[in-house]
């Protein structure tokens, strides 16, 4: 098949293991993601994709070829560094044409090469230029471009925007997913930052502590996250444990909650992301899906109010705009609305 | 005030300390008259004429320079592959030819001296010329290790994983990447070892003091029958020459950080 | 990325510099240690022997004496280099990279210096005809010119000289990287820089000083010819001694078995200074 796929991949330093046993298929053409904390293996999965490290146990084919054991210069991908890795005794032209230089591809068509991924990174004339003058944002363009060089089957990216202030890496997250989409290329971006992720993947792989926990789209790793990981991870969310006590319904403290896809029996696990939860004023009603509460604090941020509630003993936090603010002040007390279809039921972690 | 004061005599003491003798020699070598006396009488250039106008200065000063380039090449040549196995591969034993090749630098020079002296002995080279060669070579290679496994070490790894991606081999790493960025670490190491060569005379003289006659050995012989003012000129050379060599390191490398300090000069 | 070695290439690099240094410095040294037990023949050089008659003879007094100034000569060199150096290398860590890169060009220069040409140049600063007694002359500080070397003054001194620039290089690291707050926060706490250098860099640095102490002792150990240019016969050190035997007596046993004493000492002292270096770097 087509694609590239982890088969029971294992890597161990020594003692630690980095990354458990995993199995993973990334479909071809496909912009995805391995986010996760620092520490949790994402990067040292690349670096066994690029071959850079070796796997202790497990395979890695692409396109139904066996790769594991090719050495890294024979595997023809292109790889975006952390710290850019560009080297410093080359201009910029002479950096973009490395991989064609050793190749033996002769003078002119490096020239027209160098050119050619210039204007794709939007660096045009640039070619001349010693990379110690160039700008951040620059450096990452003629980065981004010698990792193109060789119309690689495979783009890999290892942290490539960390370096990068605030507003020049939105930009440029935006324009990467572009230039991906344009070359159709299959690319792999390690991050740890979250909102990069949801902005560039069709595919995100969360990770943590060398263990896969969810692959899918960002908009399903949002809303149905799989594992308290992964919902606390992406975005805030509020985690209610309580028990089965009949169809579809699960006691909490403080009352029932109605969510789809409850198991029969047994303690599960909610994930209610806080946008979702609508506070009234009074405790009126004590219906399932509603519990009563009190308001701890409210904190105003302009484009969004923050509730901070108590719930049974429990934190619970609850967003919502001015329009929709009720008329509420700390110490009241409050229903808290918890629809069914923002309750998530997650599975072991 | 009184403390910056005591500073500078304390500088200034040392400047002095460290600049008389060669100020001394250097007064000498202008000297006009052939008798060793100070401050010089006259002034005259003759006795620098002489390190290249008479025979035997001459030769003395072609086999001491002859020497010290291919000493220190020979020294640059076992250094590298050395160095260059240390900074790639995970391998505890080569620790062992490491202290190999930092040792003949620790230890007295008399002691370097007298083994390569058995040596030769027992060899049947004692006397030819290439031996000192040799000797210079193994006796010096601790700079040029010393200068080469920093520059290995300031080579940023994910360079070299750039390069393997982008389909470079080891070989193709070590010529494209690795040489040109660590060539300042090759020039200094073998600027050290060409000037240090230059000078040695213990080594030089065991291996083949009764046959070829380097400067120093010269300068050692001449010595014992008395003073001639082409010792100052060629002393003065000597330190022109060091000079020049380390200020072309200091001027195109970093010398402080060849010399062991952080590059604290980044942030200050 | 570090890996293991596997193919032959792998290794052959390093078998080129493992075996020159074999060959050129291992074996060398095997040789002589041979040597220092093979038996002398008068007239000619040496014969295979395995007598220990080179190693009885430290036991004589002649050795002893010459052993014991040796040592007590290296240990001076090394207190009077440190001392000095100490403090000059603190300020110098302390001045901009210019003036550092300055007097480190300068330091380099006299420390590649030949022994021979210091030697040279002390022993015609000491001289009557041109040396700083005919400054003392003029100044009206003596009556007429004199000769101050041969002595142990001047051999003192050239070898101090020749420690210095070493003393002042294997101190630098330690001292530029010292951190600078540590003397910052000293001084912000009311002590004198005098009393702050004293109190808080010396401390901070005594395993380093005993490293050096011990580095430069074995360095001035290894002196073998300003004993010879600026002193007396009564001056000479183990390593002259060993280069006069090897070389005017043509007694290579000797000379040998002297030499193997003289690692020991050098080998076990460098070990020691590598352990306070280590235990420095680990506190």
């Amino acid at each position: 098949m087509s694609g590239l796929v982890f088969e029971s991949i294992v890597k161990k330093f020594g003692e630690f293991t980095a990354v458990h046993e995993t199995s993973l298929t990334i479909p071809q053409g496909k912009f995805v993601c391995l986010l996760g904390p620092s520490g949790c293996g994402k990067t040292t999965l690349l670096r066994m994709i690029a071959g850079l490290e070796a796997a202790t146990a497990g395979r890695i084919l692409l396109d139904g070829d066996d790769v594991t054991r090719i050495p890294t210069h024979k595997r023809d991908f292109g790889m975006v560094f952390q710290n850019l890795a560009l080297f410093p005794h080359l201009t910029v032209g002479e950096n973009i044409a490395y991989p064609l230089r050793i190749r033996g591809v002769s003078k002119s068509d490096c020239l027209a090469a160098v050119k050619r991924l210039l204007d794709l990174v939007q660096l045009p004339d640039m070619a001349g230029r010693p990379v110690s003058k160039l700008s951040g944002g620059q450096k990452q363009r003629v980065a981004i471009a010698r990792a193109l060089a060789l119309e690689p089957k495979l783009f890999l990216l290892d942290e490539p925007l960390s370096a990068l202030d605030a507003k020049l890496r939105e930009s440029m997250q935006i324009e990467l997913k572009q230039l991906q989409q344009k070359l159709g290329i299959t690319t792999i971006v390690v991050t740890h930052d979250q909102r990069e992720a949801m902005t560039m993947a069709d595919l995100v792989v969360v990770m943590s502590q060398g263990k896969v926990h969810q692959v899918a789209p960002p908009v399903e790793i949002y809303r149905k996250p799989k594992d308290a990981f992964v919902a606390d991870f992406i975005g805030s969310t509020n985690l209610i444990s309580g028990r089965i006590s009949g169809s579809g319904k699960l006691a909490v403290p403080g009352g029932t909650l109605l969510a789809d896809d409850l198991p029969a029996t047994g303690d599960v696990t909610l994930s209610v992301r806080p946008e979702n939860i609508r506070v009234t004023a009074g405790s009126g009603d004590n219906t399932p899906g509603c519990l009563a509460g009190e308001v701890s604090y409210i904190r105003d941020l302009g484009a969004s109010i923050e509730m901070y509630l108590s719930v049974a003993g429990q934190q619970i936090t609850a967003i919502t705009t001015p329009s929709d603010r009720p008329d509420i002040a700390a110490g009241d007390a409050v229903s808290v609305h918890f629809p069914k279809d923002a309750c998530v039921v997650l599975g072991d972690a | 005030m009184i403390n910056t004061f005591i500073l500078r005599l304390f500088l200034g003491a040392i400047a002095l300390f460290m600049a008389a003798p060669l100020a001394v020699v250097a007064g000498v070598s202008f000297n006009e008259r052939k008798s060793l006396s100070f401050p010089p009488e006259g002034f005259s250039l003759d006795w620098y004429a002489q390190i290249f106008t008479e025979d035997s200065w001459r030769s003395a000063l072609f086999n001491s320079v002859g020497v010290a380039v291919g000493a220190s090449s020979l020294a640059v040549v076992v250094a590298f592959p050395l160095a260059w196995f240390l900074w790639r591969f995970h391998a505890p034993w080569a620790r062992i030819v490491q202290v190999l090749g930092l040792a003949p630098f620790i230890l007295p020079p008399v002691i370097t001296a007298l083994g390569f002296l058995s040596f030769w002995t027992t060899a049947g080279s004692y006397g030819q010329a290439w031996t000192v060669v040799i000797s210079h070579g193994i006796f010096f290679v601790t700079l040029p290790l010393v200068t080469l496994t920093l520059g290995f070490e300031a080579v940023d790894d994910s360079l070299v994983e750039a390069a393997a991606t982008m389909g470079a081999d080891d070989r193709t790493i070590l010529r494209t990447i690795i040489l040109p960025l660590i060539l300042p670490y090759i020039i200094s190491g073998m600027a050290f070892a060409f000037v240090l060569s230059l000078n040695e005379y213990i080594v030089a003289y065991m291996a083949v003091g009764f046959t070829v006659e380097t400067l120093p050995i010269k300068i050692f012989n001449s010595l014992r029958y008395g003073y001639t003012p082409t010792m100052a000129s060629v002393t003065v050379l000597f330190v022109a020459i060091a000079v020049v060599v380390f200020g072309l390191i200091a001027r195109f490398g970093d010398l402080p950080r060849l010399l062991g300090a952080w590059r604290h000069d980044d942030d200050s | 990325m570090k890996i293991k070695p596997r193919t032959f290439s792998d290794y052959a690099t390093i078998g080129f510099p493992a075996g020159m240094l074999m060959v050129f410095f291992v074996i060398p040294f095997g040789i002589m240690i041979a040597v220092s037990f093979f038996q002398r023949v008068q007239g000619a050089f040496y014969e295979p022997a395995f007598v220990f008659d080179n190693y009885a003879r430290f036991l004589t007094s002649f050795f002893g004496g010459i052993l014991g100034f040796s040592i007590g000569l290296a240990a001076l060199v090394a207190v009077v280099s440190v001392l000095l150096a100490f403090p000059f290398t603190y300020i110098l860590t302390r001045m901009t990279r210019r003036t550092q890169v300055v007097w480190l060009v300068f330091l380099l220069s006299v420390l590649s210096l030949s022994e021979v040409l210091i030697g040279f140049g002390w022993s015609t600063l000491l001289s009557r005809t041109a040396g700083i007694s005919n400054l003392l002359v003029a100044l009206g500080v003596l009556d007429k010119p004199m000769s101050l070397s041969p002595s142990f003054g001047a051999v003192m001194t050239g070898m101090v000289y020749q420690t210095f620039p070493y003393t002042v290089l294997v101190l630098f690291p330690a001292l530029s990287r010292l951190d600078p707050s540590l003397v910052e926060v000293a001084r912000t706490l009311g002590s004198g820089p005098v009393r702050s250098f004293l109190n808080v860099v010396v401390p901070a640095l005594r395993n380093s000083i005993v490293s050096t102490l011990i580095m430069v002792f074995v360095f001035a150990l290894g002196c073998y010819l300003l004993p010879q240019l600026l002193g007396k016969p009564s001056h000479w050190t183990l390593s002259v001694l060993i280069t006069d035997q090897a070389i005017y007596q043509s007694n290579m046993p000797f000379a040998a078995a002297m030499a193997v004493f003289l690692v020991l000492v050098s080998l076990s002292l460098v070990a020691i200074s590598l352990l306070y270096g280590k235990k420095e770097n680990a506190a």
